[in-house]
């Protein structure tokens, strides 16, 4: 639609009916003639504007509620995801938990024995997962007596684990024993964190069940 | 004999009966006119060298001499060369201006075409002691010159004390994950081509190959020739789990190590071309690492935490009549590890910690178990017998850094032998030949 008809369709309906009115004051009232063309036209002309300025309006309006709804959903799928990925966050740090040992020895304190357990639900729900436990010593004591206590730290988790249900063949052992402590300072404080377990998936962690579910 | 009395030198019939068992089956010198007592440290002097890279050849024959800590070192620096020369007839050298000096006997030494030619000089007797030409390496300063000098030295002081010296080995041994080896004067420091996290080196007893452990993953242990500088590991015998402290069996065909797995760790002997590994301890779940052969090979010293720490225990090498050989009152904590025994037999050298949470180097001796405590300064572990069985190596803090030293445990005599941040677990070689099958690979 152009602005031509428009401006037409305004103002032709006054222009007829100021001539009819100079023609009545002069002659004798011819009947008026009937109002219908401009009558007709009016609302033709209002009604596809009022349609099409409808629709234009329906249609952004639809537009805003789809990008809303998308929005929504990727809002939610992201809560979602995150949701997931920190519960898959902690239970692989609940299977990666690091123990420690006391000098020289290999069995478990207590607050070992509850870091494995808590591990053990997790490995018992994903039959996949296999671990490597790797035993670490502080740097006192026999440097080559030290692979063989790291090795004997690794195995007591090892054994605690296979025997509360977990296969032998998921849990791998190795020893560093002093080569690589985590804290290189000299005295207890570094030793203790150095004394250790640590846990590392090797197979079946890139999507972890939670127990139970 | 006209020996100065100042130098308190005793008959040769009164050495002690265990030091002439001691000695090893060389032919001994046969024209022996200086009598040498193994408390003393008889005066010995070297000569100019004359020939080509003489300077070089005196320095080395003085150093291994001096480092023999059986000799004091006479020095000649402030006495007039034209006056070395004798005057009388039938006399090579000025024997009354030696004596004056303090000098026992002389080194006298010519560099020619190929070869070092020797004469030691007897002060006391007035005459010439030993004469012999020993090859030399066309190339001075290589490996090959530097370990025939070394032989030379070792010669001599078998000349005068009858036993050999140990100038011509090297010590094995590791910084960081590599293993290095060094001449015995600390020169010639040269990282080894292994593979791996090393640890624990190893010699056989012809000092050509070298064993040695890698830990992590990929444990296993590791045979290097130094011959052609190739390794080669163990994998039938060795496939997993921490297998360490590789030691090689004295027939040399044979090789003990320590495998740990769930199950603890034992001993285990496996044929050197990698056959079928078999235990020989029995540890019952218990820790048991670091073989020691007794030079005959019947019996194996080692650690073993089967009493709930680390003890020293001596078993037959069948893994049969295993007793305790460290007893729970050395020290003042439970801790002894790092067996070595030596070359004659007679002790065995280990590692004890005490209550400042330090280790000491201590021997004790298998006929009466009798202990010394040989170091104090410092924490001092890892010892291991030079073939003399006279001198240690070991890894010492006392200088601040871990560091190897050099003792003779007859004098307490210490040297400082590497400075390479970080120094540890030294083994030292079996005599070495002049040849050059001892030589690492990549040089000359």
């Amino acid at each position: 639609m152009t602005a031509h008809p428009r401006v037409a369709s305004r103002y032709i309906p006054a222009v007829l009916i100021a001539s009819a009115m100079i023609v009545g004051a002069c002659h004798k009232a011819p009947p008026a003639p009937p109002p219908a063309p401009v009558q007709a036209a009016a609302p033709a002309i209002d009604s596809a504007a009022i349609r099409d300025s409808i629709a234009r309006a329906q249609a952004a309006r639809d537009a805003a509620l789809a990008r809303q709804r998308a929005y929504d959903d990727s809002v939610r799928r992201a809560n979602e995801a995150a949701a997931l990925a920190g519960e898959q966050m902690g239970l692989r740090n609940t299977v990666t938990a690091v123990i420690h040992f006391e000098f020289d020895k290999s069995d478990l304190r207590d607050d070992a024995k509850a870091t494995l357990d808590a591990k053990i639900p997790v490995l018992m729900a994903n039959p996949d997962l296999t671990i490597r436990v790797a035993g670490h010593t502080d740097e006192r004591g026999s440097v080559e007596y030290n692979i063989a206590l790291g090795q004997r730290r690794a195995a007591s988790a090892k054994r605690y684990l296979t025997e509360r249900g977990v296969a032998a063949t998921r849990v791998e052992t190795v020893s560093f024993g002093e080569g690589r402590p985590v804290n290189d300072g000299h005295d207890e404080n570094a030793w203790a964190q150095n004394r250790r377990d640590e846990f590392e998936i090797t197979a079946g962690g890139a999507q972890l069940k939670k127990p139970g579910s | 004999m006209r020996l100065p009395p100042s130098l308190a030198l005793l008959p040769v019939l009164l050495l002690p009966l265990q030091r002439a068992r001691a000695q090893d089956t060389t032919r001994r010198g046969v024209t022996i006119g200086l009598s040498y007592d193994p408390t003393s440290r008889p005066g010995i002097a070297v000569l100019p060298v004359t020939g080509s890279s003489g300077d070089s050849v005196r320095v080395i024959l003085q150093r291994d001499l001096d480092y023999s800590d059986r000799f004091t070192i006479v020095p000649l620096d402030a006495a007039d060369p034209s006056t070395f020369r004798g005057t009388k007839p039938g006399a090579d050298l000025n024997y009354p201006l030696f004596a004056r000096l303090g000098a026992a006997a002389v080194v006298q030494a010519t560099v020619g075409d190929g070869s070092l030619h020797v004469a030691l000089h007897d002060v006391g007797k007035g005459g010439v002691m030993n004469v012999q030409d020993f090859p030399l390496a066309a190339r001075a300063n290589t490996r090959d010159w530097r370990m025939a000098v070394h032989g030379v030295a070792d010669e001599v002081e078998r000349w005068i004390t009858g036993l050999k010296g140990i100038a011509q080995t090297r010590m094995a041994y590791v910084v960081g994950q590599k293993v290095h080896l060094v001449d015995s004067d600390g020169a010639d420091d040269e990282v080894q081509p292994v593979t791996g996290n090393a640890m624990s080196p190893a010699w056989n007893f012809a000092g050509n190959q070298i064993v040695y452990a890698t830990f992590g993953t990929q444990s296993r242990i590791m045979i290097l020739d130094l011959r052609t500088g190739k390794t080669r590991a163990l994998h039938n015998a060795t496939p997993t789990h921490a297998n360490l402290t590789p030691v090689f069996a004295p027939d040399a065909a044979a090789i003990v190590y320590a495998h740990a797995d769930d199950e603890g760790s034992d001993l285990y002997l496996v044929a050197a071309d990698d056959g079928a590994p078999r235990r020989i301890s029995v540890g019952r779940g218990t820790d048991n690492v670091q073989p020691s052969f007794s030079p005959d090979g019947r019996r194996i010293a080692f650690t073993s935490g089967r009493v709930g720490h680390p003890e020293v225990y001596i078993m037959d090498a069948d893994g049969t009549n295993a007793e305790l050989l460290t007893s729970f009152d050395f020290g003042d904590k439970n801790y002894r590890s790092d067996p070595d025994w030596s070359p004659d037999g007679r002790l065995v050298a280990f590692q004890s910690q005490f209550a400042d949470g330090r280790f000491q180097i201590m021997t004790i001796s298998l006929r009466d178990r009798s202990t010394k405590l040989l170091t104090s300064e410092g924490s001092n572990e890892q010892p291991s017998w030079a073939p003399d069985g006279r001198h240690l190596v070991f890894a010492s803090t006392r200088g601040g850094g871990r560091e190897l030293w050099v003792l003779d445990t007859e004098s307490g005599r210490l040297r400082q032998l590497t400075r390479s941040m970080g120094a540890q677990l030294p083994a030292w070689s079996p005599r070495l030949g002049s040849s050059a099958s001892t030589g690492g690979a990549g040089r000359q």
